[in-house]
């Protein structure tokens, strides 16, 4: 057997040389954790500031003049109100209403800039290229790394190589020059802190990466802390709590699709998967993404089970871990409606054995972004 | 005192046959990661050589816990149990699992030894 060959991001030396212990992920061989471990770096995230090497995502740009309205074609969101400098968030949707992906949109001065899930980005570009490649420019940026700063420190931080950068306010970006690199800036992330996405030249990564990590308030993180910090923050991780079989009001992302893309907007609908989207706004959903808190010290982890107190399937943990910040089981998991209201009991089936827990909101940790 | 070792990274210690101590690798908890959760075995319960006796979980992982050979569980880690982290920062000393009382020298003595556990990780 040939083991598949796996890509390296432009940071992969700096990575062997601060000691990571390396993992295939989504086709590139990534950091999972660095010798602190996952819950130092996930503390380090809450508490100061951490930098994550994201370069595995795909960026894409679309440009033209039909650039907004070709990608609302796509995707049930506002892209065409979407003011310069601002971000969305967004997912690509099938026929059948479920998510092919989710994205982070960025209207810039002169193009859309798109953030899509390494896995899924050849999947995303050729969705892209066949259905609207004769509306618009689409624009792979495989030569742009993508570092993210996360953390109630990183604006202090990032200042000191950047100062306008802490002008920005939550989902805005913008244009500044990090160690002479034209780099492009996100006031963003997916750990629930406040903190940054840097768009840099590949050839630049690196030098920006040391110039970052030798801030006295930032260390390196991988992708389990990214992983525990997200869950902790709510956030879905495509593949695991959305996919193709899920619709974005069962995943509880119906806040995403704005007033002016659903039933009786002004461009409604137009989307694939319109008619059952809005359909589920109307009449609700059978199942739907919940959070769960584990009232036992027992980490309950994707696949497993939810049952009602006579054993009878509800549903089953699409993530899972013990949360390094509040010391407890959490999950999410879908469940049937009926059984998804707050402080509603369940028990997760772990190794034959059942575990309460409850329905709680999400976040299971405070966001704390700079609005 | 004899330590060997399993290929699933387990260790088991005989300082006296009547309580062997089980435990698992530094190499296992430096894989495994930051250790959260332990399910240890019922004292008085008995396993089979290979059967799992038990579960480990980092903050990404579980694990299973083989029996290294077959015998009775005698006492489990209670230290362990209030304190998983145990086995990450002393995996190989107060970071045991429990102690059993072994039924089958013949099973403890076709473990591997130290070196040949260190051989077995080096080509891996």
């Amino acid at each position: 057997m040939t083991e598949p060959v796996l890509h390296q991001t432009p940071l992969y030396a700096l990575h062997l040389e601060l000691g990571a212990k390396m993992t295939p992920f989504a086709g590139y061989e990534m950091p999972v954790s660095y010798p602190g471990g996952i819950i130092a770096e996930h503390k380090q995230c809450r508490s100061s500031a951490a930098l994550f090497d994201v370069s595995h995502m795909g960026q894409v740009r679309l440009l033209g003049g039909d650039a907004d309205r070709a990608l609302e074609s796509l995707i049930p969101v506002d892209v065409v109100g979407l003011a310069t400098g601002r971000q969305r968030y967004g997912f690509f949707t099938n026929a059948n209403g479920g998510i092919l992906d989710d994205l982070m949109i960025t209207r810039r001065e002169s193009d859309l800039l798109l953030v899509v899930n390494a896995a899924r980005k050849a999947v995303d570009i050729a969705h892209l290229t066949t259905n609207i490649g004769h509306r618009c420019i689409v624009d792979p940026l495989p030569e742009r790394a993508l570092l993210a700063l996360q953390g109630p420190k990183a604006a202090q931080a990032l200042a000191r190589l950047a100062p306008g950068a802490s002008a920005l306010t939550f989902m805005s970006g913008g244009v500044f020059t990090l160690l002479d690199a034209e780099c492009f800036v996100t006031r963003s992330g997916y750990t629930g802190e406040d903190g940054f996405e840097i768009s840099v030249p590949a050839k630049r990564a690196v030098a920006l990466a040391r110039a970052l990590l030798a801030q006295p308030e930032v260390g390196p993180a991988g992708l389990g802390a990214r992983d525990t910090l997200r869950l902790e923050a709510g956030l879905c991780l495509y593949g695991n709590d959305i996919d193709t079989n899920t619709t974005p009001v069962e995943a509880g992302l119906g806040w995403a699709i704005q007033k002016v893309r659903r039933a009786g907007g002004a461009r409604a609908g137009g989307y694939p998967g319109a008619r059952v989207i809005d359909a589920q706004f109307t009449t609700g959903v059978m199942n739907k993404r919940v959070g769960l808190v584990g009232l036992e010290r027992v980490p309950v982890r994707d696949g497993a089970p939810i049952v009602d107190a006579r054993g009878h399937r509800l549903g089953h943990v699409t993530s899972g871990t013990l949360a390094p910040s509040v010391n407890v089981p959490i999950a999410m998991a879908y469940l049937a409606s009926n059984h998804a209201a707050l402080n509603h009991e369940v028990q997760a089936v772990v190794r034959d054995r059942r575990w309460p827990m409850r329905v709680t909101a999400m976040p299971f940790v405070a966001h704390r972004y700079q609005r | 005192m004899t330590t060997k070792y399993t290929d699933d990274h387990e260790w088991i210690n005989i300082e006296d046959h009547e309580a062997a101590v089980v435990g698992i690798t530094l190499h296992a908890q430096d894989a495994l990661g930051d250790i959260v959760f332990v399910e240890l075995p019922e004292v008085g319960k008995t396993f089979k050589m290979g059967e799992v006796a038990g579960v480990v979980e980092s903050v990404k992982a579980a694990a299973d816990i083989h029996m290294p050979a077959s015998g009775e569980i005698v006492e489990v880690n209670e230290d362990l149990r209030k304190d998983p982290s145990l086995a990450n920062r002393d995996p190989m000393g107060n970071g045991w699992f429990f102690k059993v009382h072994l039924t089958n020298m013949a099973e403890f003595d076709q473990l591997m030894d130290g070196p040949d556990y260190d051989s077995m990780l080096a080509k891996s």
